[in-house]
């Protein structure tokens, strides 16, 4: 029994100390907020006053309206547009089985295995080409068609019964009509979880708007 | 008859509209990957300096063999994939199975606090981490006044510590992303069996080797797949954490952070320009990528 108890002790430590690694960062961060930057480095644990004065500091030395205002735009856009196209994509993979269209698919879920570094080059040379360096339409254009997004699309459509469509179809409903009216508004939830996903990719991308967005002014 | 004839047409038009549901996507797809995949393979048979371009052939890859840069990278990239992706695989692997436990108290809490680390950007949270690492940063003071240290460690100017923060960072972000998988994976293990074991006098260790180990099996081996190719692409962590960031003369101490992707990206955008050469290094990555995938399922016995 002594023996449980001590070993119970342990595991609750182990998770405490996981979890003070895991949250101090934030909590440090957030109270980094409140310091002037000397207090910073001396490593000063508590709030300070400086919040106010800092605030200043950022919003006269950086567009820091600019710099939200862009990123939010590129993201959403992207979101809204992947999501549209890539569910599209898996309605038409999932309801309309044909064997060509099964091929395609198995190709476009091998290429998911193929790191970014290996299309980044000639894909730099296209947006050139295309005149979109440098523009947002070039970074929002690229992410629009996500592999992963179809993918995952295509896996929650599975449960969706086929007899509400053939039903649908009976009724003389058309097949766009089918899909904005009936499919869509019944996986609210998988499209909730899809834009999550989008938007922290989105969000969080670093290599390629590093690449294609080479001036400042695009940048932030 | 008749009816036969308007069911062929009317599948004609499914067809029709099957192929207008996938359009957009497909040749998206086409246009901004299948097209550059393939330029690229074509483009690493290729020397080019500046606008100046002549065909090599195998020429790139048997100078991959002399870059010392490249050889140096590979080496890098490796010691973050053998060192890094198993000791956090294995933590996030006890970590899930300690919070699967129903008997532990606070779970929902332990949970969101070990996961927090995922949300954060890739760049937010190596810019906090060069702050919190730097000489004089809170790491060292902390460490000095439990007096475990007595020197600061040059955790970001020396090129083992370099490397050590790395993975510490690295460790940081995803543990708590890949728990989450074991945990929902865990899900359909059902509890008797832990009970099972339980009345069989099986001690914790033992059931979690007996039991969380393989029937977390398909998706330990997809998190690894997973980890091993984001760790391959290694980017953003070694470019931040270096001192000079993306303008910085070497990337880590004595080049110690620089890994493959970050190689690409100065032969690129940083050196003169050599894309071909660049190509060749991006489908190394394609290369390993597919051979450690294979060694991955085939060590995993999986018959798909």
């Amino acid at each position: 029994m002594k023996k449980i108890r001590i070993s119970r002790i342990l595991i609750y430590l182990f998770l405490i100390v996981m979890f003070i690694i895991s949250v101090f960062p934030f909590y440090w961060m957030i109270v980094g907020m409140t310091n002037s930057p000397v207090d910073v480095i001396k490593g000063k644990m508590t709030f300070g006053n400086h919040l106010l004065n800092n605030a200043k500091i950022l919003f006269s030395q950086y567009d820091v309206k600019r710099i939200f205002f862009n990123s939010i735009k590129i993201s959403v856009l992207t979101v809204i547009g992947s999501l549209a196209i890539s569910s599209m994509a898996a309605y038409g993979f999932e309801f309309y089985p044909s064997k060509v269209r099964e091929k395609t698919y198995a190709v476009i879920l091998l290429s998911m295995m193929v790191p970014f570094a290996a299309l980044m080059i000639p894909l730099f040379r296209l947006i050139v080409k295309l005149k979109l360096l440098n523009t947002h339409a070039g970074l929002i254009l690229t992410s629009l068609a996500s592999v992963f997004i179809i993918f995952f699309f295509r896996q929650s459509f599975k449960s969706f019964p086929k007899e509400i469509i053939q039903a649908a179809r009976v009724d003389g409903a058309g097949e766009f009509k089918i899909f904005t009216s009936i499919v869509v508004p019944s996986m609210k939830s998988t499209y909730a979880a899809a834009a999550i996903y989008s938007f922290m990719t989105s969000w969080n991308a670093y290599l390629w708007p590093l690449i294609i967005l080479q001036t400042d002014k695009q940048k932030q | 008859m008749q009816l036969r004839k308007t069911s062929k047409s009317y599948e004609k038009t499914l067809d029709r509209y099957g192929w207008l549901f996938i359009s957009i996507a497909v040749i998206l797809l086409i246009v901004f990957m299948f097209y550059p995949i393939v330029y690229s393979l074509i483009l690493s048979t290729m020397s080019s300096k500046g606008i100046v371009q002549k065909f090599v052939g195998f020429g790139n890859y048997t100078r991959l063999v002399k870059d010392e840069m490249f050889l140096k990278a590979l080496k890098n990239t490796f010691a973050f994939l053998i060192i890094q992706v198993p000791i956090m695989l294995l933590l996030a692997l006890v970590l899930a199975a300690i919070l699967n436990d129903k008997t532990i108290k606070f779970r929902g809490l332990f949970r969101t606090g070990i996961f927090l680390p995922a949300v954060t950007s890739l760049v937010a949270y190596t810019i906090l981490f060069k702050m919190m690492f730097s000489a004089d940063g809170f790491i060292n003071a902390g460490l000095m006044r439990l007096n475990i240290i007595k020197q600061p460690i040059p955790w970001l100017m020396d090129p083992f510590w370099a490397k050590v923060t790395v993975i510490i960072a690295m460790t940081w972000r995803w543990t708590g992303y890949n728990m989450v998988f074991y945990l929902s994976g865990l899900q359909s293990v059902p509890d008797e069996l832990y009970e099972a074991a339980e009345i069989d006098g099986a001690s914790k260790i033992q059931q979690f080797f007996h039991i969380t180990i393989p029937m977390l099996k398909p998706i330990i081996v997809f998190t690894t797949i997973m980890s091993t190719i984001g760790t391959l692409q290694l980017f953003d962590e070694p470019m931040n954490l270096s001192q000079g960031g993306v303008t910085g003369a070497t990337t880590g101490p004595g080049n110690s952070l620089l890994t493959l992707s970050v190689y690409i990206y100065n032969l690129c955008f940083k050196y003169m320009p050599n894309f071909g050469y660049a190509a060749t290094i991006a489908y190394v990555i394609v290369f390993i990528v597919a051979i450690l995938t294979f060694i991955q399922f085939k060590v995993a016995g999986d018959k798909e």
